[in-house]
């Protein structure tokens, strides 16, 4: 999933502090399992900045409300939250940059009488796994070429901090990573992945050079299934 | 001939040689290029210019070779891949070439969060290895990677990097083996000091046969002190230094621990010459220059074979 | 002038602040009338909205009263308890707030006496703090 954290409270309070009608948005997918940008953090942050504004004699108004998905027209296209941002001066998104991103361009769509802004309340950090409660670890960049049937599943793009697809370099050591010793060396557990499997001649030819088209590198990436479209 | 550097053809007559390694200063202080090389020079066969180690901003490799030719001395270049694409690879390799560079390093470099810059963003699109094989089809085959040919001559002695003491140990060999098969020409290995795991590895590389198929360098630094030694020992990655010989630097006393430490230093160069495998000594005096002369003389490696 | 009466919501535990509360009223130990006390079936339960709402809602200080570590009914759930408060902590300093209006305390068992001087404690300190800067 993508995995986000919460923006400093100085941060968003700078964005917000000259308006008087702030909407919080928060999204009920990735950041709600995360725990960054769901029902719980929604009210979290319009707590502090109702607290904070009242506080400095602020009289401001802090709305909340939730989408499914900010990511998908098809889950913000519901009156009640149309109505709510189109009352708001300033609307928080507590989605990932995907979903401040899209939020815009749809509301900016459906409401033509004035221009809808949208602030990000998150930082969107990485895709990651849950590895216990309250920890994530990155595990994939989107290179849009995956090379997991060669490395024993575990990705030496994301994982390596160097990105070697002929690994590991010199900096290994005891399975840890030369850039902190809390990170595991990739190539590390490749090789003791294969090695479980009794493949570790998979990875002795060279590797060569990637093509990085496929990932950011060829431009923003776009993915159009005709079967899909009638 | 590859490259007709000196380097090459030393070893290819089969001398044992010995490589300096000199760092670039932190501007643009030709001087400092100069005074360093004068220490060097006569002393080494070639010398390694390092590309802005462990990430910290310095001159570059390629120009500090070029005061090192102007200076009379052959260098090595080392080009990591921390900081280029392909793109900037080759044609930095065309501008080595032209200013008369022949021998140089292939390195991933050291990632840039023990730099100076932390915050820099990293590039790494193609890793050591990959380097290594694109220089030799740029060298061979006189093509850049897309196989357009190249306008005018190519030659590079190709080397790269090696660590013995990195994990896991048991694949260090066949990635050492992975170098071979890109076409490397020479290596030079990570500090020694372990002694036993060093002629572990090189057991296994003779099995291999890869000795013959490259010329190895072993590398050495001489420990100044017991500080630098517990040092290392413990924050620089592949780096083992033997409890015993820290232990024998101490007892040397103080005052007298440098010197022990280039006693040290020499008669490992000794042992390593007589180990089957090694071609020659990458010495790393690391701003230690100026002891050099000092080294090779009581190592019994002076003079140096004539170009 | 009056001296200032702080509003304090004490969130308490069913299984310990709340059988402490039973044996100070019976036993005459006072407290101030300005403390509401929530029952809540474990601590564990209160989730860090609820104590910012208090404030919001015109508390000057909340204090959560658990059992003691290691007698939790439901194992876990006074460390949970915790945990949440000094996130809340954190919150409410970010929102301009002193993290001092908030407190995390436990009594054992049916302790009266501990119980009643929490919250007289609790009414000490936000009277010295003053009332909430966020709704006065």
């Amino acid at each position: 999933m993508i995995v986000a954290e919460r923006k400093p409270f100085s941060e968003i309070l700078s964005m917000v502090e000259d308006y008087s009608r702030i909407l919080v948005v928060g999204c009920g997918s990735c950041v709600t399992i995360c725990m960054a940008g769901g029902e719980e953090e929604v009210k979290i942050l319009s707590s502090q900045l109702r607290l904070a504004f009242k506080k400095n004699k602020k009289d401001i108004e802090v709305e909340e409300a939730m989408a499914l998905r900010q990511c998908d027209d098809e889950y913000m296209n519901n009156p009640e939250l149309i109505n709510k941002v189109k009352k708001a001066d300033i609307v928080i998104s507590m989605a990932c940059g995907i979903g401040v991103q899209h939020a815009t361009a749809f509301f900016n769509r459906i409401i033509t009488d004035k221009p809808i802004k949208i602030v990000p309340g998150l930082n969107t950090t990485f895709m990651g796994a849950n590895l216990d409660v309250g920890v994530w670890e990155e595990r994939c960049v989107g290179c849009g070429d995956c090379v997991l049937e060669k490395t024993g599943g575990i990705c030496p793009i994301t994982r390596c901090a160097k990105s070697l697809l002929n690994g590991p370099c010199g900096g290994s050591s005891n399975g840890k990573c030369e850039i902190n010793k809390e990170t595991d060396c990739a190539w590390h557990l490749i090789i003791e992945r294969l090695e479980a499997l009794g493949e570790l001649d998979r990875i002795k030819p060279i590797e060569m050079y990637k093509d990085w088209r496929p990932s950011h590198d060829g431009g923003p990436r776009k993915i159009i299934r005709e079967d899909m479209r009638i | 001939m590859k490259s007709g550097s000196n380097l090459e053809r030393l070893l290819e007559k089969g001398e044992f040689v010995v490589t300096g390694e000199l760092g670039p200063p932190k501007g643009t202080d030709v001087d400092v290029v100069k005074k360093k090389a004068s220490m060097l020079k006569g002393n080494v066969d070639a010398v390694n210019i390092t590309d802005n180690q462990t990430a910290i901003v310095r001159m570059s490799s390629i120009a500090a070779a070029k005061v090192l030719i102007d200076e009379g001395l052959e260098p090595n270049m080392q080009m990591v891949a921390r900081d280029r694409n392909r793109i900037a690879m080759m044609s930095d390799l065309f501008g080595a070439n032209a200013l008369g560079i022949r021998n140089m390093l292939c390195l991933s470099g050291d990632h840039q969060t023990f730099g100076n810059h932390p915050e820099a963003k990293n590039v790494f699109d193609i890793d050591s290895i990959q380097m290594i094989y694109m220089v030799k089809t740029m060298r061979d085959e006189h093509k850049v990677i897309c196989g357009d040919e190249i306008e005018g001559d190519f030659k590079m002695f190709i080397g790269a990097a090696c660590n013995p003491f990195a994990d896991p140990f048991r694949y260090r060999v066949h990635r050492l083996a992975k170098k071979v098969e890109a076409g490397v020409d020479f290596i030079q290995t990570q500090c020694i000091y372990d002694m036993k795991r060093f002629k572990e590895f090189m057991k296994q590389v003779v099995d291999m046969g890869l000795h013959e198929k490259c010329k190895i360098l072993a590398g050495v630094t001489p420990l100044k002190s017991v500080g630098m030694a517990r040092y290392m020992a413990a924050n620089v990655s592949g780096i083992i230094i033997p409890e015993e010989m820290i232990a024998r630097l101490k007892g040397a006393g103080k005052g007298n621990v440098a010197t022990e430490g280039i006693k040290i230093l020499c008669e490992q160069m000794q042992e390593l010459k007589e180990t089957e495998g090694i071609a020659g000594i990458h010495l790393m005096a690391i701003e230690w220059e100026h002891r050099v002369p000092e080294i090779m003389e009581m190592a019994g490696f002076l003079p140096r074979p004539k170009p | 002038m009056t001296e200032f009466e702080p509003k304090i919501i004490a969130f308490c535990c069913h299984y310990c602040a709340l059988a402490a509360a039973d044996v100070a009223g019976k036993t005459g130990l006072q407290f101030s009338p300005n403390i509401r006390i929530i029952r809540v079936l474990c601590t564990g339960k209160i989730e860090v909205p609820h104590l910012l709402k208090a404030f919001e809602s015109g508390a000057d200080g909340v204090v959560v009263i658990s059992c003691k570590f290691g007698e939790c009914y439901f194992k876990e759930g006074n460390f949970r308890a915790q945990k949440k408060v000094e996130r809340a902590q954190s919150l409410l300093q970010e929102a301009g707030l002193k993290p001092e209006r908030l407190l995390f305390d436990f009594v054992p068992g049916p302790g009266a006496k501990k119980f009643v001087d929490i919250l007289n404690g609790m009414t000490e300190r936000v009277r010295s703090l003053g009332p909430n800067p966020s709704v006065h």
